[in-house]
Formats: structure tokens, C-alpha cells, sequence
């Protein structure tokens, strides 16, 4: 086929194209996806049954707004990352800085308690299951946030992917904490990223697969 | 900046609201840049060269909602371009271990004639090669002359999946008939 033939065909009957698509296909990935994990986490964990108590605590805000902060940070990396030509420039420390807050604000917690209870900060009373609960109520939004970049044009498909990844687990994150009944910064900065790191690591390992177009 | 932008932008912008005059002289425009663009990055293979663009002209159709006026036009151009080259080299470099240097001698029977009743049963068998999402598209855009959007509607395909269906259906059609023995 001739270009020009190719062209000619290409450009009958095109249809106008509504201006910040790639930001509308993401935020459609997150109000289906983050509905679907509350609903999982609903369904299968329940809230902690303290939460009317617990609102009034400041550290269980801090264990909300970490995620929330990092979920917001993504968001914003994975549109960049979307669109070819456009640099992550410095917004990937939106994701680095609230790790590192945490990663601070957890040493200061271990270093300031004895040492006999330092070891109780860190794991609580459920370090076994928090970063598999997390990345698997990150499920439906690692899936909804893959199927949108799909129809997007990432030219860095691994990070891409991890990205995608980060924003689901920072997702599944923000919902389990309403189940979750740890309070202390070790065990939000050690098991609440490993949770989040595991989808993150799915989605650098799919992406070059899922993600090529 | 790039002398083509300017231009090469507003013409999109235009198409983007629908305009398909303007996205017609935009794809055209955009053929002849990323032909020079490409040209310089691949002379070793100038037959490479018209085919990426045509993949790469391709690709930035489909991906045109990707582009934001708030981002240079070439930088976005550009990076798809690079994408789709690094994209055939690769696949090049896994072909090539493959490739048996018989070309030559094969060509030399290649061009005998044909009866015309064996070439019409070869394209019917050639065309059922090829699969529904890039058979359809050329049996009613190609053959039974209907309209691109006709075909859309009958085949339940969208616009754009039959125009890519054709482009590379018939590509297909040509790598299969240069091989057949």
C-alpha cells in the first residue's frame, strides 16, 4: 500500500478527539477499579469494627493520607508516562518523599521506644498477612489501570507498568487501612510499602508484555 | 525548535476537533518529515525506511489522543518514532539469525507467468490466510468497493481497526506472495 493511499484512508471520516483524553482513561481505570476494592475489602476483611474510635486519633490520618499521597503521586507519574515525549521530570519524588516522611517517622518511633517493645512496633499483630491483603485488594485496580494504559502509548513500558503498579498498590493500600487495626509508623513503613511495592514489581515484570502497542 | 512544528501542530490541532481536511494535509506533512526523520536514522536500509513510516503514521493516528497542546508536537512525534524503530530493529535482529541468503537464486523463478484462473484461486486461498480482522476489511473496502464506514457498521469492527485491518492485511498479502514458492 501507497503512503499516500495510506494516508488518504487514514484521514476519512476521523471523529473529533476530546481534549486531556489520556487524563479522562485513567480517572475512568480509578472510579471503576477503587469502588471494586473497597467492595472486596468490604466483603472480605470488613472495617475494624473501632473505626468511630480511631478517627479521632491522629496516626490512623497519617496511616490514611500516606497512601492517599502516594496513590495522588502516581496517578500523576503513570499520565506523563502515558504520553509519549513527556518527561517524569522530578514528579517521581511525589512517591519518595511520602516514603521517606514514613521511613523517618518510623525510625524516630523504633529509636524512642525501649528495646524490649521496639520489636512489637514493628510487627503487630499482623505483619503475616498486611502487604498479601494489600496487594491483593489492589487487584481489580492493577487490572482496570493496565487495561486503560493499553489504550494509551507508553514508550517505557516496564516503568510504565510499575508505575501502574505503585497506583494500584497505593490504592489496595487506602482501602485496607480502613480494615487494618496497626497504628504505629515501623509497621506502616516496612509492611503498608512492601504491599505496595509487590503490585509495583508485577506490573515492571508485565508491562513489556501487556503494555506494547 | 524544529522548523515543522509550528505548522505540523496547528494542523493537528484542527484535526483533533475534526477537521479532516487539515488532518489529511497534517498526515501527509507528518509522511514527508518522519520520512527524512527516519531517513537519517536508517540508511543502511532504505526499504525499511517507507514501511516504518507507514507503522509510524499509523501509530500516531491511533495514538493522537495521547497528544496534549501543552507539549511540544515533535518532542511527542519523536519519541513514537524512536518507539516504533527500536521496535523493528529488535524484531530485525530476530529474523535475521533466521534469514537463509537464497533470494537471489529463488527470484530467478519467481516472475514466471501464471494462468489467471490459478492467480484468482491463490488470492481466495491467500485471502483465507489471513485472519477475519484483516480479511474482511479488504473482501468490502478492496474488492466489493464499499466504504470504510460502511464496512465498520457490517463487520461491527471500529473505523479505525478496519483502516488498520486493510494496511495490514494487505502487507500480509504482499510478504506471502513474495514468499510462495
Amino acid at each position: 500500500m501507497r503512503t499516500d493511499d495510506l494516508v488518504a484512508m487514514l484521514a476519512t471520516g476521523i471523529e473529533p478527539v476530546r481534549p486531556h483524553a489520556t487524563r479522562h482513561r485513567l480517572a475512568r481505570a480509578l472510579l471503576v477499579g477503587a469502588p471494586l476494592s473497597l467492595l472486596a475489602m468490604l466483603v472480605g476483611f470488613g472495617l475494624r469494627h473501632d473505626l468511630a474510635q480511631v478517627v479521632a486519633l491522629p496516626m490512623f490520618w497519617v496511616k490514611l493520607l500516606f497512601p492517599i499521597s502516594i496513590a495522588a503521586a502516581s496517578f500523576l507519574v503513570v499520565q506523563r508516562l502515558a504520553r509519549p515525549g513527556v518527561r517524569i521530570g522530578a514528579s517521581w519524588l511525589g512517591l519518595a518523599v511520602p516514603v521517606a516522611c514514613m521511613g523517618a517517622l518510623a525510625g524516630l518511633a523504633w529509636f524512642d521506644a525501649p528495646v524490649e517493645a521496639r520489636l512489637p512496633l514493628l510487627l503487630g499483630a499482623t505483619w503475616r498477612s498486611c502487604a498479601a491483603s494489600i496487594a491483593l485488594l489492589a487487584l481489580p485496580m492493577f487490572v482496570a489501570a493496565l487495561l486503560a494504559l493499553r489504550g494509551l502509548a507508553p514508550t517505557r513500558p516496564a516503568v510504565a507498568g510499575a508505575m501502574a503498579g505503585a497506583w494500584a498498590g497505593a490504592t489496595g493500600a487506602t482501602v485496607y487501612a480502613l480494615h487494618c487495626p496497626e497504628l504505629t509508623a515501623p509497621f506502616l513503613a516496612v509492611w503498608y510499602v512492601a504491599g505496595m511495592a509487590l503490585p509495583a514489581l508485577a506490573g515492571a515484570l508485565l508491562g513489556p508484555r501487556l503494555l506494547r502497542w | 525548535m524544529n522548523p515543522a512544528e509550528p505548522v505540523l501542530r496547528s494542523l493537528l490541532m484542527r484535526g483533533l476537533e475534526g477537521d479532516g481536511a487539515a488532518y489529511h494535509a497534517f498526515l501527509r506533512q507528518l509522511g514527508a518529515h518522519l520520512r527524512a526523520y527516519l531517513g537519517r536514522r536508517l540508511f543502511g536500509w532504505p526499504d525499511d525506511v517507507e514501511d516504518l513510516v507507514q507503522e509510524c503514521l499509523i501509530a500516531m493516528h491511533n495514538q493522537r489522543h495521547t497528544y496534549q497542546p501543552d507539549q511540544p508536537f515533535t518532542a511527542w512525534a519523536h519519541a513514537i518514532a524512536r518507539y516504533k524503530m527500536i521496535d523493528l530493529l529488535r524484531t530485525r535482529s530476530g529474523r535475521e539469525a533466521l534469514h537463509e541468503p537464497l533470494d537471489d537464486e529463488m527470484a530467478l523463478f519467481a516472475d514466471s507467468a501464471v494462468e489467471a484462473s490459478d492467480a484468482r484461486r491463490d488470492l481466495g486461498g491467500l485471502l483465507d490466510s489471513l485472519p477475519d480482522r484483516q480479511r474482511l476489511p479488504i473482501v468490502h473496502v478492496k474488492l466489493e468497493g464499499l466504504s470504510v464506514a460502511e464496512t465498520a457498521q457490517r463487520t461491527g469492527m471500529s473505523v479505525s481497526a478496519v483502516k488498520i485491518g486493510i494496511h495490514r492485511g494487505l502487507k500480509a498479502l504482499a510478504l506471502r506472495i513474495k514468499e510462495a514458492p
